[in-house]
């Protein structure tokens, strides 16, 4: 009896850690950036970094021989990246900032080295710390290496570092960069929008679409309904929009609601949607199932748009004809980027964000689903955003 | 005598020797396949694995895994399967940050009030299953893994939004507690012996709470007769009824000196790390902490030197990444084999050790026949 249950409680253990390290896999949502005053400033000049400029401060004095001297490319330095949990492989977040390092790596010659938490998360500050032994540059890939990232550059004063999806400012004291040598990358996301809200209104024959937020109330969200409406009225003024948040903030269910989105969606197609586009995380499965079963029941095809990553590619094989395009936030620039600015001594502390005019924020056309034409007038839109012809909102109209 | 004396000891060290070979001979060819260099591996985890800074985060991983495995152990010495604590100490530690953001108070008086929060939030969750294993014959594996469900994806997620701290965050957590209710660290008492810690790495003051625990847990188990109660009824429940230990009495009692233990295990990151619960919490300690205690076999020096191993292994996953060594996989292999192979070892040793047993009774029926 004893004997057994212990070889039970072995075989358990096993089973239950890995269901743990499954379910802990990947937390990023949409729920990431917290920075809309800076994006507002952000948008006439292309990727503006909004702190004052001692760019050389913590980049030049006394780094090893690296930085020392800040030659536009060749010099090589190391950069320390620092995956969330999951790490390459994930088909996700981490994945597309291990794409970003790839490309630095190879068009700038830069080397790096790879580093994932624990699977319960217990080691990010230690990490950090390993990393800034040996790089110019550290990268934490997620906002929840913010904190860790303010202690380990205060002790590595001579390392800079940079953190995904977090502004790294110090709202309570006029939004001054949290270190000098710490920067934060966020994006665009309202530009990003307004492609796909064009996107929308050009394929929609009923002259209705529909937005699902996950979760309103804290002003995230509200940045990507601001560039879907506007986006979407550029190209049909009389265009009807129906925007619904699954649930509102301080309750942050709705990024983890594909029932609810489902239900939604299904609610907004009945009347008269054709086109819907969501920015609620883990939720978007469920618009996704409600697209394929409208259309299947009615005869005649809906749409749905992704966000964040290309939803085409890792979304299941029978939703896929029915995804439109995604909104697509790019880690894998942001990562780039910011590994150029260290090899041409321009790291700036403070949040950078990553918009149209780096490519920072995007949409993709796989599947082919819209025309030549659709997609020439997409990037008219684009171009004018970028010249500063078309301000997008980060705030929907009353 | 004497060679009996020798085999006994030789196999009290086998099963630790044993699983600590094997481990390292699989891991060795799972590096070898996947084109790492074994000798280099494990050479760079020794080398960093004796720097000071790999010291304190080996005790800093070391000290939750310990009071986990100490909470479980109070369980399983009785033959109670709780699998309970992953649930207890999020919990616990969750209504503890709460609470503890509240106020400002007299240093030592606020960490108290901190500390005996989580414990009693511990102690009434492991508690419940006990209840409902007295009163309802519910069996404590069932009970606990609902408790955890409930503990964990109900009560927490959703009460966090009623504490966020900043709505407008990305990174949802409650308020953080005053410096009052924060632990300092030891690495003062470290520098003592040893040179200036360095790197940003603060030794956590739960250390010593672990310590304590760990004395208390094998003192009262070894030495008092609520131990042998409790060892009895592990053994063998009917011969202990019978003897007159009351059952029923026994299980809740275990389940909630369980509880009272698992409340700590949450408290070196609410009291010394980010003094608060955010999404960033690491969960997932309670499952590693029954992987500790099978591994030290329940005993509290046998589960220090698992956690201290579990902790070493932890930390070296970072250096062997960040040396492009091996992936952090690597380590989570070695965790697995020592343990499979250290239960398998185990159960070895207990068999050839009944055999002897028996032939020992034999020889003696023998003798005076």
């Amino acid at each position: 009896m004893i004997k057994s249950k212990r070889v039970l409680a072995a075989s358990l253990v096993a089973a239950l850690s890995l269901t743990a390290a499954a379910c802990g896999d990947d937390e990023e949502t949409p729920a990431a950036t917290d920075a809309p005053e800076a994006t507002e400033e952000a948008t006439d000049a292309p990727a503006a970094t909004d702190a004052p400029a001692d760019t050389d401060a913590p980049a030049a004095t006394d780094a090893p021989a690296a930085t020392d001297a800040p030659a536009p490319s060749g010099e090589s330095f190391n950069v320390g990246l620092t995956f969330d949990i999951g790490g390459r492989g994930d088909q996700s977040f981490n994945d597309s900032a291990a794409a970003g390092i790839d490309r630095a790596a190879e068009e700038l010659g830069i080397t790096f080295t790879e580093a994932e938490p624990n699977a319960d998360g217990s080691n990010r500050a230690e990490l950090l710390q390993l990393q800034a032994d040996g790089s110019a540059l550290v990268i934490g890939v997620g906002f929840l290496f913010a904190s860790d990232v303010v202690a380990a550059a205060g002790e590595n004063p001579d390392t800079n570092f940079a953190v995904i999806d977090d502004a790294m400012l110090d709202f309570d004291n006029d939004a001054v960069p949290l270190c000098d040598n710490c920067a934060g990358l966020t994006f665009a996301e309202e530009q990003g929008s307004f492609l796909v809200g064009a996107a929308a209104a050009l394929n929609s024959t009923t002259g209705t679409v529909g937005f699902i937020g996950g979760v309103g109330g804290f002003g995230l969200i509200e940045k990507f309904q601001a560039g879907f409406e506007a986006g979407a009225k550029a190209v049909n003024p009389d265009i009807v929009i129906i925007p619904q948040y699954i649930t509102e903030a301080p309750d942050f269910d709705g990024f983890f609601a594909a029932d609810r989105a489902k239900e939604i969606a299904l609610a907004m197609y009945d009347q008269g949607a054709d086109v819907i586009y969501h920015a609620a995380g883990g939720s978007g499965a469920g618009l996704f199932e409600a697209a394929k079963e409208q259309s299947e029941a009615s005869g005649s095809k809906v749409w749905a748009i992704g966000v964040d990553s290309d939803q085409y590619f890792t979304s299941s094989e029978e939703v896929r004809e029915y995804i439109l395009t995604s909104m697509l936030k790019r880690v894998d620039v942001a990562v780039f980027e910011i590994t150029k600015a260290q090899s041409e001594g321009a790291f700036a502390a403070g949040n950078t964000v990553y918009d149209l005019s780096v490519d920072g924020v995007g949409y993709s056309t796989s599947g082919d689903f819209m025309t030549a034409e659709q997609i020439a007038t997409i990037e008219d839109f684009k171009a004018q955003i970028i010249a500063g012809d078309i301000v997008v909102p980060t705030v929907p109209e009353a | 005598m004497n060679a009996g004396l020798v085999r006994r000891v030789g196999l009290a060290v086998a099963a630790p020797l044993v699983a600590a070979v094997v481990a390292i001979l699989v891991s060795s060819i799972v590096l070898q396949v996947s084109g790492s260099n074994p000798y280099e591996t494990f050479k760079t985890m020794l080398e960093n694995g004796t720097k000071l800074e790999t010291l304190i985060d080996m005790l800093n991983r070391a000290t939750p895994l310990y009071l986990s495995a100490v909470a479980a152990a109070i369980g399983f010495r009785m033959n109670l399967f709780n699998i309970g604590v992953e649930g207890q100490y999020i919990l616990a530690a969750f209504l503890a940050a709460v609470v503890g953001a509240q106020f400002e108070l007299w240093a030592p008086l606020h960490i108290a009030v901190i500390m005996l929060t989580a414990m009693i939030v511990g102690a009434a969750w492991s508690g419940l299953a006990g209840l409902l294993k007295v009163t309802r014959g519910v069996n404590e594996v069932i009970s606990t893994i609902m408790l955890n469900f409930i503990a964990v994806g109900g009560l927490v997620a959703g009460l966090l939004p009623r504490f966020i701290d900043d709505p407008t965050a990305a990174n949802q957590g409650t308020p953080q507690i005053a410096d009052s209710g924060r632990l300092p660290d030891l690495n003062s008492w470290v520098e003592v012996f040893t040179r200036e810690i360095t790197k940003g790495r603060r030794l956590t003051g739960v250390l010593l709470v672990a310590i304590v625990v760990g004395i208390i847990y094998h003192v009262v188990l070894n030495r008092s007769r609520f131990g042998y109660d409790i060892r009895a009824s592990g053994m063998n429940p009917d011969a202990a009824r019978v003897g007159g230990v009351p059952p029923k009495r026994m299980i809740l009692i275990a389940m909630i000196g369980g509880g009272l233990v698992a409340g700590l295990v949450g408290m070196p990151e609410v009291l010394s790390d980010t003094h608060a619960y955010d999404q960033g919490f690491v969960q997932g300690l309670g499952f590693a902490g029954i992987a500790v205690a099978l591994l030290g076999r329940n005993t509290a020096p046998g589960m220090a030197i698992a956690a201290l191993l579990f902790g070493f292994l932890d930390s070296s996953s970072a250096v062997l990444q960040v040396s492009n060594l091996a992936s952090s996989e690597i380590v989570v292999i070695m965790q697995a084999t020592i343990l499979l192979v250290a239960v398998i070892a185990y159960e070895v040793v207990n068999r050839i050790r009944q055999r002897d047993e028996v032939k020992r009774a034999a020889h003696m029926v023998e003798a005076t026949a």
